[in-house]
């Protein structure tokens, strides 16, 4: 089992990509994380920083905490005990910072969520009109400009249902960004896409990677992994089992359950 | 090559036809739903005859052999059909009541205004719906009650000892600006010991109190007209404003206890669960029973509360336990997901009720919303009980005048009353219909 310090190495790696990481500034800290779902113990001493500009990707089995350690990170799910700081806030009870933690949080989840009743430019103004209180104007731009980087503004005033699931993800992905979120979180991305559709997520989500956004994704999509992020931890029964960068994490894991499980996805 | 070939490449693609021509058009669907089968074809005429043999009665009696003319009961003491003639002469009363003939003016404007506020807010297609909603809840509420009871209402403010003050509206003024203190005083400190302001609160709160103390004035201003008590209002009117009272005051309600009911917060969810409970588990009746003959008992020497509002208030809350219900179940059927993409988004709770959770449950909850309405529509009718005379109410007491008393004329009123009664919910269902497919376009 490794040591849980470990697990806290200030990025030594270098990044398979040219961008900087920063050194000094931290964009989430996890420190002893521990989480119970009734009496079963779902996160187990979990420790996690992850430094500005920073691209991680968390993989493991089903059932292994990895989706319920990122919903942590904007307090989808509350931990019970440890600490966990966003962008210099701690998460508590208190619902000022946790409002506060999840406007500077973006996440995408496994099943877009987006809003059915809404329309997608309606779906990508609400937030930035109900939050920041931004004027109506100001956020449809905002909203176009990211529909437009996302390659979908002819879809703005289609609704949700009228789009194909690889269109929709790319919409949540957009409607994250018109808040200009610090942190973007990724929830399996494409797990619930057809195979020809992960693609053009995926090219969405490396080139959010490039501008140096900090990425924290739960994906099985390895290619990816090995692509844009500095760091690939793996999970397993609540636990932090191994963490590497990419080369390192796939060519020569140190732990048996990492080889059993890479020996299962890479073929 | 006998064996079947494993390759196959077409090599003409096959243009479209025409479908055979007995499976399209009125024969085709003819065949279809109604003789598809020797046995489905003698059953379409067995039901076809039995439609007719129940129907031709219906028809002779209500239209061929009814009495449309006369003055009083010698037009149809012989008649074999419907006394239309009665309906005619009694059709005053069935839409005002025992309400004087020289004010009926004034119910009229009513419904004009009520049509005139409702028919362009029904209408998608007609701009300018938050100013109609501003009219329909804000003003419609305050001319209707004006108008038909005559006003005037005089507020004395009995909180404060008649030894400090003599009863006038001045002492109710006075009360009031304590009592306005008191809640903006209380929502500020309660402000300041959360530690967690509610943006606007402060601000809403003295628009509200305003607005209630706007309307207190308006309501104890002399305009002259001579006042009309409750007692004698009656028929459809009557019918209307329990109706209308109730609905617009149980959907706010029933959101707001359908919220609480699946809130975090234990006490909340308690309370909301509780009022539920005893107001679905007790049958109108009673509710209305207690209203009029219980309340009084219970409340102080003095202060007396008019049958009909005691009645509205009962209706509205038995109303609002079942709107809370039915909204539940609509609240049930939203995904997790949505409260999920929502919170993530750093939406607030009220926020994330009002732009995504509710319009989807709502909109959900329609069909169950409108079949309460109904039931409501039909269920003002047991106002009888307690000595208010509403549309039905009115017809029974109207079918036993020695003037037209008949064989036929008490069938007449209730086959006059079903066909009213009849009209306004279909109205309602269909219009829940319109409103369904309407929302319901953008989601495919």
């Amino acid at each position: 089992m490794s040591d849980p310090s470990v697990a806290t190495i200030e990025a030594p790696h270098v990044p398979p990509t040219s961008l900087t990481v920063s050194s000094t500034d931290v964009a989430v800290q996890m420190v002893d994380v521990n989480k119970w779902y009734g009496e079963f113990h779902v996160l187990r001493d979990i420790n996690l920083t992850v430094m500005r500009g920073e691209r991680i990707v968390i993989c493991g089995p089903s059932g292994s905490g990895k989706s319920t350690l990122i919903r942590c990170i904007n307090r989808l799910e509350e931990h019970q005990k440890g600490k966990i700081v966003v962008d210099g806030k701690e998460l508590t009870n208190d619902l000022r910072k946790i409002d506060e933690v999840r406007r500077e949080v973006g996440m995408v989840f496994q099943h877009f969520n987006l809003f059915p009743h809404l329309t997608i430019l309606e779906n990508c103004t609400l937030a930035p009109i109900n939050v920041r209180k931004m004027p109506k104007r100001e956020a449809e731009e905002i909203a176009m400009h990211y529909l437009s980087r996302v390659k979908i503004p002819e879809q703005a005033n289609k609704y949700p249902g009228q789009l194909s699931g690889g269109q929709q993800q790319r919409v949540a992905i957009a409607r994250s960004l018109c808040m200009n979120p610090r942190v973007m979180l990724f929830d399996e991305p494409t797990s619930a896409l057809d195979p020809e559709m992960i693609k053009e997520v995926l090219d969405v989500m490396v080139g959010l990677a490039m501008e140096g956004m900090t990425m924290i994704c739960v994906t099985h999509e390895m290619g990816f992994a090995r692509q844009v992020a500095n760091r690939v931890i793996f999970m397993d029964g609540g636990q932090i089992i191994e963490q590497n960068d990419p080369v390192s994490f796939f060519t020569n894991p140190q732990h048996e359950r990492t080889k059993l499980f890479l020996s299962q996805i890479l073929h | 090559m006998n064996a079947p070939a494993n390759s196959f490449v077409r090599n003409a693609l096959i243009e479209p036809q025409a479908a055979p021509r007995n499976t399209v058009g009125i024969t085709g669907w003819m065949r279809q739903n109604l003789f598809s089968s020797p046995l489905n074809g003698v059953m379409t005429v067995l039901i076809l005859a039995f439609i007719v043999w129940m129907v031709t009665p219906f028809i002779r009696f209500t239209l061929v052999n009814a009495v449309w003319e006369g003055a009083d009961r010698s037009a149809c003491a012989t008649a074999t059909g419907a006394c239309w003639a009665y309906v005619k002469a009694y059709l005053p009363q069935f839409v005002y009541g025992r309400y004087p003939a020289a004010e009926r003016w004034r119910v009229d404007i009513v419904f004009l205004l009520l049509v005139v506020g409702l028919v362009p807010m029904l209408i998608p297609r007609v701009p300018y719906k938050r100013l109609n909603a501003l009219f329909l809840i804000g003003v419609f509420p305050i001319v209707a009650f004006i108008l038909l009871t005559g006003g005037h209402v005089r507020l004395a403010g009995n909180l404060i000892p008649s030894s400090l003050m003599a009863p006038s509206p001045l002492r109710f003024a006075v009360q009031y600006a304590i009592i306005a203190a008191l809640i903006i005083g209380g929502l500020a400190l309660f402000a300041k010991l959360a530690e967690r302001p509610v943006k606007g609160s402060g601000t809403t709160a003295s628009i509200i109190l305003g607005y209630i103390a706007v309307v207190l004035f308006l309501v104890s201003l002399d305009f002259g007209l001579v006042p009309v008590e409750t007692a004698n209002w009656g028929g459809l009117l009557v019918t209307l404003v329990v109706a209308i009272t109730g609905m617009v005051a149980a959907l706010p309600l029933g959101i707001l206890l359908a919220l609480g009911r699946r809130s975090n917060m234990p006490v909340v969810k308690l309370a909301s669960t509780i009022f539920i409970e005893v107001w679905r588990g007790v049958p109108l009746i009673t509710v209305l029973f207690m209203a009029s003959v219980m309340l009084p008992l219970f409340l102080p020497d003095g202060v007396t509360f008019d049958k009909l509002l005691r009645a509205l208030i009962g209706v509205a809350l038995f109303q609002a336990a079942y709107m809370a219900e039915t909204i539940r179940g609509g609240l049930q059927a939203i995904p997790r997901g949505q409260y999920e993409g929502a919170m993530a988004l750093g939406l607030g709770y009220w926020q994330m009720m009002r732009q995504i959770v509710l319009p989807q449950a709502l909109r959900i909850s329609i069909p169950g919303i409108v079949g309460s309405f109904i039931s409501l529509f039909k269920d003002t009718t047991l106002v009888i009980i307690i000595g208010l005379y509403d549309f039905l109410g009115q017809i029974q007491a109207s079918a036993n005048d020695a003037k037209w008393a008949s064989p036929v004329t008490g069938l007449t009123g209730y086959i006059f009353a079903a066909m009213v009664f009849w009209a306004f919910c279909f109205a309602m269902s269909r219009y829940a219909a319109f409103t369904e497919r309407r929302l319901d376009r953008g989601r495919r």
